[in-house]
This record gives C-alpha cells, sequence and structure tokens, in this order.
C-alpha cells in the first residue's frame, strides 16, 4: 500500500468482500432449512447433519487444492497454454500468502469468497438428493463438486483469461453457468444413479407426492438464500479499479467496477436487474403453479439464476422477462423429466438451478451478441454459439458426466445409497427411538413418585 | 515475530513455524482422508445395527405408524 488512497482501496476491497461472505453464509442457513423443511419427519436429522458437513469438507479441500486449480487451469490446461504455475503458486496451501500476512490483505477474503459459491454448488445437490443417499456418499460428491468441478469451470468460464472466454466469448456475470448448471447437471448425474426414494411413483410410473414436513421451514428457508443472494451478486464484482490496473482497452481514468472478466457494471445495474428478474420468476411461477407457495419461492429464485448470466449489461424488462421465461421452461420441463425418466428431484434443483442456468447462459448468448467479452484485445465477443456450447459445458461435460462416474463407482462400492431397510424404517429412527424410550422413562419415573 | 517495532510496509508473514508450510499440510491432507475412511466405516457399522435390532418387517411398519409421512 503505497499511499493513502491506495491504502483505502485495498480495505475497502478488503471489507467489502468479507461482506458478501457473511450475507453468503445466510444461503447455506436457507439451503439447510429448506432442506430440513421438505424432508419427511423422520429424516430430518439426518438431511440436516448431511448439508452441514459440506462446510468443513469443502473448506479445507478448497484450501488444500480448489483454490490452486482457479489460477493454474485458465488455459484448459493444453487448449490456449499449459498450466499456469505461476499464477497457481501464490494460491498453493503452502504459500506464504494463503495465511496471516500484513503484505496481502486481499487473497484470504477472495478465496472465501469463491469458497461459499463452493458450499453453494455442492449444497444445491445436496437438496436433490435427500432421504436416501449415504452421507459418505455424498461427502465425496460434495468435495468433487465444491473444490474440482466448479472451480475448472470457473477457471475456464469465470477468470478475465479462461479459455472459453477467450475463444468462445462465454459471458456468464453472476454464475448462470459456472455455479447453477454445473450444479444442476451434477444434481441429475447423481440422481441417475441413485434413483428415486422408495414409493415415490406407483406401479403405473404415476410420481407420488412427499409432502414436506414444515413448509414454513422450507419459504423462510428460500427467503434466506435470497438474501444470501445479494452477498452472492456482490461478490461476483471487482468493488474498484482503475482503467490503469485493468491494463485492457478501456481508456481515461474513471475508476469502476467490473465484472470478474474485469467489463465495467455497476451495483446499481446490477442490483435493479437482481430485483426485476427475482419479480419475473415470481409471477410466472404463481401462476404456472396456480399459487403454489413451494414452486413461487422457486420461481424467484429461477428468475435471477435464468438472468444472471448478463444481468451486468441488461435492461431491466430484459431481466424481467427472461426471468419469467427461465422458469416456464424449467418448471414444465421439471415435470417432463419425472414422469418420462422416472427423476425423484426432492427439491426441484435440477430444474431450478440446471435448467434455468443452462437457458439463462443460452439466451444472454443472444441478447448480449456482439458484446465484448474482456476489456482485452483479440477475445472473442458474445455470441449465441459461443454461450450455448458454455452451457453444454458446465451442465453435462464438468456437471452431469463426473458426478454420474463417482456416483457409479461409489454404488459398485455399496457406499451410494442406504439400504432398504434403513429407508424405509426412516434414517433418524434409532435417534427417534431411544428419544422416546428416554420420554417413557421419564414418565415411568414420575408415575412412580405420584 | 518477536517485537512489533518494525515498519509495516516491510513486514510480509507474521505467522508461527514458517518454513513448515508442506509438513503442515501434509498432515492435514492424511486427516482429512482418515476422516472419510472412519466415517463410511461408522456409516456402514451403524445401518448394519439398525437393520440387526430393528429391520424386522414388523419393527418396519411400527416404525411407519410412529413417524408417518
Amino acid at each position: 500500500m503505497g499511499n493513502n488512497l491506495d491504502a483505502l482501496t485495498t480495505v475497502f476491497t478488503e471489507f467489502y468482500y468479507w461482506v458478501t461472505v457473511v450475507f453468503m453464509f445466510l444461503i447455506h442457513v436457507g439451503f439447510c432449512m429448506y432442506e430440513v423443511g421438505a424432508s419427511r419427519r423422520r429424516n430430518h436429522m439426518h438431511t440436516l447433519m448431511k448439508n452441514t458437513m459440506l462446510i468443513p469438507l469443502v473448506t479445507i479441500t478448497f484450501f488444500f487444492f480448489g483454490w490452486w486449480i482457479y489460477w493454474a487451469f485458465p488455459n484448459g490446461p493444453f487448449i490456449t497454454g499449459g498450466l499456469n504455475l505461476e499464477a497457481g503458486a501464490a494460491n498453493l496451501p503452502t504459500s506464504e500468502t494463503m495465511a496471516t500476512n500484513l503484505s496481502d490483505r486481499i487473497s484470504g477474503v477472495f478465496w472465501a469468497a469463491f469458497l461459499l459459491f463452493s458450499w453453494t454448488a455442492a449444497s444445491i445437490v445436496s437438496g436433490a438428493v435427500i432421504e436416501r443417499i449415504r452421507s459418505g456418499a455424498f461427502w465425496i460428491i460434495a468435495v468433487m463438486i465444491g473444490s474440482v468441478t466448479w472451480i475448472i469451470d470457473a477457471a475456464w468460464g469465470w477468470h478475465p483469461e479462461g479459455w472459453m472466454v477467450k475463444l468462445l466469448g462465454y459471458h456468464d456475470a453472476y454464475a448462470s453457468g459456472v455455479i447453477h448448471a454445473i450444479a444442476g447437471g451434477t444434481a441429475l448425474g447423481v440422481l441417475v444413479v441413485l434413483g428415486p426414494r422408495l414409493g415415490r411413483f406407483a406401479a403405473d410410473g404415476t410420481p407420488r407426492v412427499f409432502v414436506p414436513h414444515n413448509p414454513w421451514l422450507v419459504t423462510i428457508g428460500l427467503f434466506l438464500i435470497y438474501t444470501g443472494f445479494w452477498g452472492f451478486y456482490a461478490a461476483c464484482n471487482v468493488p474498484i479499479i482503475s482503467p490503469e490496473a485493468i491494463g485492457g482497452q478501456i481508456t481515461g481514468e474513471t475508476w469502476t467496477a467490473t465484472t470478474i472478466y474485469l467489463t465495467p457494471t455497476t451495483l446499481g445495474a446490477i442490483t435493479v436487474n437482481f430485483l426485476m428478474s427475482l419479480s419475473g420468476g415470481l409471477m410466472v411461477a404463481y401462476l404456472i403453479s396456480k399459487g403454489d407457495a413451494f414452486w413461487t419461492y422457486s420461481g424467484g429464485l429461477a428468475g435471477i439464476i435464468t438472468a444472471s448470466a448478463g444481468n451486468d449489461l441488461y435492461h431491466p424488462i430484459q431481466a424481467f422477462i427472461i426471468g419469467g421465461v427461465g422458469i416456464w421452461i424449467a418448471y414444465y420441463l421439471h415435470f417432463w423429466v419425472e414422469r418420462t425418466f422416472k427423476i425423484d428431484d426432492a427439491v426441484g434443483a435440477v430444474a431450478v438451478h440446471g435448467y434455468a442456468g443452462f437457458i439463462g447462459l443460452v439466451i444472454a448468448g443472444f441478447v448480449l451478441w456482439g458484446y465484448p467479452s474482456s476489456p482485452y484485445e483479440g477475445y472473442a465477443a458474445v455470441n449465441p454459439l459461443g454461450n450455448t456450447i458454455g452451457a453444454v459445458i458446465m451442465f453435462f461435460v464438468l456437471g452431469f458426466v463426473p458426478a454420474w462416474i463417482v456416483s457409479k463407482l461409489l454404488d459398485a462400492g455399496g457406499l451410494l445409497r442406504v439400504p432398504r431397510e434403513v429407508e424405509l424404517m426412516g434414517l433418524d429412527f434409532k435417534t427417534l427411538h431411544e428419544e422416546e424410550q428416554a420420554r417413557q422413562d421419564v414418565r415411568d419415573a414420575e408415575k412412580a413418585l405420584v | 515475530m518477536t517485537t512489533w517495532a518494525v515498519d509495516l510496509a516491510d513486514t510480509g508473514a507474521v505467522y508461527p513455524w514458517q518454513g513448515a508450510e508442506l509438513i503442515m499440510v501434509l498432515i492435514a491432507v492424511a486427516l482429512w482422508i482418515l476422516w472419510h475412511i472412519i466415517q463410511l466405516r461408522e456409516e456402514k457399522a451403524e445401518y448394519a445395527e439398525d437393520i440387526r435390532l430393528y429391520g424386522s418387517k414388523e419393527s418396519i411398519k411400527k416404525a411407519l405408524d410412529d413417524h408417518p409421512v
């Protein structure tokens, strides 16, 4: 920090990312409440712990290797160049800048902001697979998406030098694809192998409704996810940077906020577009679901997710309409896939995150067609084909395929699904049984005193 | 660190055991893998115990009545 302006900028940036981390923690609180509310009473402690324990496991593995992947993999490697070992070295767990270091105030909070994205990606998968997956299997899958696959996609498509940005003109400013499409694709890859909950489909294939044990917890959870999403959006920006520091084609001396690609935007723009896309999603979801609370709330989320790829640039009306279109397609696709392939997605995660994220990328490719994807020379402009290929990479190549392979391996080892008897009696049965025994003991003791 | 009489502009890492980062990371990675191994074994044993104690058809039917959907 050479002078007071540099110091102020650095400390502001440090504090800015710190605030986003606190906000994003609420996403995880929301996901836990949502999942527990959606599960049946006999499974809710197992459901809670399954989601909670991804926090430490993804955190330590993101420290061990996830963060290094982001900095080392922008070229593929071997697509636009080799491994970027120089950039990666400063972000290894052995690096001095990854620990308490008075000469680097940004790496720690920047790492944490990315880590909270990692939790979100893993937590999205968690909801889809409740009530029948073994916790140990889920946690291996959580580490896979949280510390490996999503961060590879971030290096490729959510990095100023990512090969997808350079060659495809891929644009995904607020992570329609790099978080949501990959998480939805991962959830689908697991679900295909895992299978539906026992009793979920009748003999003729008709799905049965598993009623959430606490709809209020579900809706408050979704409200909290909305709240945390503000931190997620802010964390996707570089809060303040000069054209000189960017070093690209931008002229003049006007400092600005930028996206992760270092393209200019404003907090004001993304705030309006966040709210407009939320509104579009809520309004359409309410109509098509005939006022169903679960799908209306989820529709708001899907609205934001669909518009997120281009919410740095869209007009608010565009964000509003795109948000509505996203949930309209995702909603009907969810039920078609459920009936056709007997996919039991307990919380609609594949639809709300996967389909909406995929659709959002395709739409952004058309609406932002011709916009520069980067402030640097030589990059492809945003275009429909590039963003559609990007959507396929996110949902299928880095989402569905690795999840399907890892799930198959876990299944072959007998580690993926809980035994049939345990699923039927409930994953919390032993705990509930012991609690009831304890209550009975107290009742008996008290009666003896009468 | 033995003193704070320093110019912060010239001060970098301040954590203890500098130079032993690799050893610390290797220990932590080993603990992480060990955690997964222990957890997978415990979960397997827990389900086997659940089935042994409560896995009969009668027990499961009673469980479904006691803890309805």
